[in-house]
């Protein structure tokens, strides 16, 4: 059983304020959906708790059963149990996504898996989500299609199993295809009910697929609506002009 | 700005085997401007005293002839003439000189490896190597440079009709070694020669390898891999002189720079002259500044006289380590050390997989890896 704890969370990038107190607590076994217009700063919630060192936290905290993940480096966060699935996955040159997988599955389990397992492990992993063999050996993100880096994303959501995943519109830029196969490796991964996930996306369509328990409506730097998932659905029909309107004014 | 008052090249204003013909470098000189002369122990203006430098073992194919000759043996410095003091110098003060033959139509079956063994710290000394490739024939040259020494050289690639040479060259010296070499590849009709140059050690290494063709055909790979420690300054200086047509040339060089005085020079001419239509060359240079104090100068220099080029570009980048690569692998659970190291790895790897020879591979590989662990 593992808690994320968002508490009061104000975060800047430079001079400018984006997060403006944000609250917000997501419990293994639970899906909570973040849902904004453009520029709400649901991106910046996802890299501030992974610690992107862009984003500076001002105040506020985030706890994971606990501890204090504002104190530890990009890679504690990872190690302690937090996944931050990129809406747009780095390219890293000349580092081939079996040896990058490897060292993740080495850093996070804290011993490297036997060769031989870890080639089936994966070969697995890659087969789940429809990803080609071949792509073990090319080098990490690189060429890959908006597709192909979403799935890859998910594969490693998949291997490196998390207590919590925060999920950075891994929705944007899919076919429907493409959509229906990386949903069904994020609802593997919740299947076993002792993870939570905070979905971030921009639209509905992913939830028809993953269904969340809670939405949140995030607007102007905080959340401003929550709900069950009915509120999605009121998203769908009336948009969110509701709510820009609210923050701006 | 007009090609025609454009001087072609100012490594190529003038070559000659007589040391006399050039004045002393003082510094100011564009092809001298980078180098701290006061380290090259003597070797520009003839105060280096010849004390025995150092010793030349060759490890030969079976196929591949190898001789050791005197200054008079008619077929040195026909490939190529010097082309600036040290390497006149050189040439004009070198006693012995090794001669390795591949023969015409014969592919040699193993890798030819010369090592030039530094005799230890202050030994100046002056050296030249010829290998020559007949028509048709193929072999592999590893040059390993290694100890301690003051040592000017120049290295003649003469490649016939036909012909492949690969070469992998490693200037692997200990700490204080002073090395400044010229090597040259002439390449005849639908030759092919492959280049592969490895520079991790010594106090001042200046290697300039060059190119030229002799009729179409000729195609050139030239590749280089150094890491720049504290202190240490590594000039590498190229020259590919498109003079004939249809001719292919392609120079990648990246290095890693880390800590105070580490110093990177790279140079990159090509000249593509008027008769040279139908050429197709790039050339690339990448700079990885590891820490504060280390200085890369990166000047790709690309001359192109003919409008008639299949293809010519160039691209020069110096920079530090991306911090998005880092982050995306940090938060992965991955250390930053490790994902610092697997950054530069990946950085250098697909240039060390070109190495043909493996037992070299993994000799750079595991050298690249030490030099991370400093």
């Amino acid at each position: 059983m593992s808690t994320l704890e968002i508490r009061d969370l104000h975060v800047a990038v430079g001079d400018k304020e984006i997060l403006r107190g944000v609250d917000l607590t997501v419990r293994s076994g639970e899906t909570h959906a973040i849902m904004g217009p453009n520029g709400s700063g649901k991106s910046t919630l996802a890299y501030a708790v992974a610690g992107h060192p862009k984003y500076t936290v001002t105040s506020g905290s985030v706890l994971l059963d606990g501890e204090n993940l504002l104190e530890m480096s990009v890679d504690e966060r990872a190690r302690a149990g937090l996944f931050l699935a990129m809406q747009y996955p780095v390219e890293v040159p000349g580092v081939s996504v079996s040896n990058f997988l490897r060292s993740a599955i080495t850093a996070v389990r804290g011993e490297a898996p036997k060769l031989r397992d870890f080639a089936k492990e994966l070969k697995a992993g890659m087969e789940a989500l429809s990803i080609d063999p071949a792509f073990a050996q090319r080098n990490t993100n690189e060429g890959f299609s908006g597709g192909e880096k979403k799935r890859h994303e998910i594969l490693q959501l998949e291997l490196l199993k998390p207590k919590i995943a925060v999920l950075d519109e891994t929705d944007s830029g899919l076919d429907v295809d493409a959509l229906r196969v990386v949903s069904e490796g994020i609802n593997r991964f919740r299947s076993s009910g002792d993870t939570g996930v905070l979905l971030i996306t921009h639209y509905t369509r992913i939830l028809r697929y993953v269904k969340p328990d809670f939405v949140h409506v995030f607007a102007g730097g905080r959340v401003v609506e929550a709900g069950g998932p009915e509120l999605a659905d009121k998203l769908e029909n009336e948009g969110y002009e509701a709510y820009t309107a609210k923050a701006s004014a | 700005m007009g090609l025609e008052t454009k001087p072609l090249s100012t490594l190529h204003e003038k070559s000659s085997h007589d040391v006399a013909d050039f004045p002393v470098p003082t510094g100011r000189e564009e092809e001298w401007r980078f180098t701290p002369l006061s380290r090259l122990k003597g070797l520009h203006n003839g105060t280096a005293a010849v004390t025995g430098g150092v010793v030349v073992d060759v490890e030969a194919a079976p196929e591949v002839r190898v001789e050791t000759v005197g200054r008079d043996d008619a077929r040195l410095g026909k490939a190529y003439t010097p082309a600036d003091r040290v390497s006149a110098q050189a040439y004009s003060s070198f006693e012995k000189a090794t001669v390795v033959t591949v023969p015409k139509m014969t592919a040699a079956s193993r890798p030819t490896v010369i090592t030039v063994r530094g005799s230890g710290s202050g030994a100046a000394g002056y050296g030249h190597i010829l290998v020559s490739v007949e028509p048709m024939a193929e072999a592999v040259l590893v040059l390993d440079h290694r100890g301690s020494a003051v040592y000017a050289d120049n290295v003649e690639f003469d490649v016939a009709e036909g012909a492949t040479l690969k070469v992998v060259s490693l200037q692997d010296w200990d700490d204080d070694a002073v090395h400044v070499s010229h090597h040259h590849a002439r390449l005849g009709k639908d030759a092919t020669f492959r280049s592969f140059v490895v520079t991790l050690g010594g106090d001042l290494v200046r290697l300039s390898p060059s190119v030229s063709y002799t009729a179409p055909g000729g195609d050139a790979d030239l590749t280089g891999l150094y890491f720049v420690d504290a202190g240490q300054h590594l000039e590498h200086r190229l020259l590919v002189d498109h003079s004939v047509p249809n001719c292919r040339s392609n120079v990648t060089y990246k290095g890693a720079l880390q800590g105070d005085g580490a110093h990177a020079v790279w140079i990159g001419d090509v000249i593509i002259r008027a008769e040279a239509e139908g050429t197709d060359t790039y050339e690339l240079n990448r700079n990885l500044i590891l820490t504060d104090g280390a200085r890369a100068d990166s000047v790709p220099n690309l001359e192109i006289l003919t409008g008639e080029v299949a293809g010519a570009g160039h691209a020069s980048a110096s920079g530090r380590l991306d911090d998005e690569h880092i982050f995306y692998l940090q938060a992965r659970g991955i250390p930053f050390d490790e994902a610092r190291r697997l950054v530069i790895h990946g950085f250098f790897a697909q240039l060390i997989e070109r190495i043909e020879v493996p037992e070299i591979r993994e000799r750079v590989l595991s050298a690249v890896e030490a030099e991370l662990a400093r």
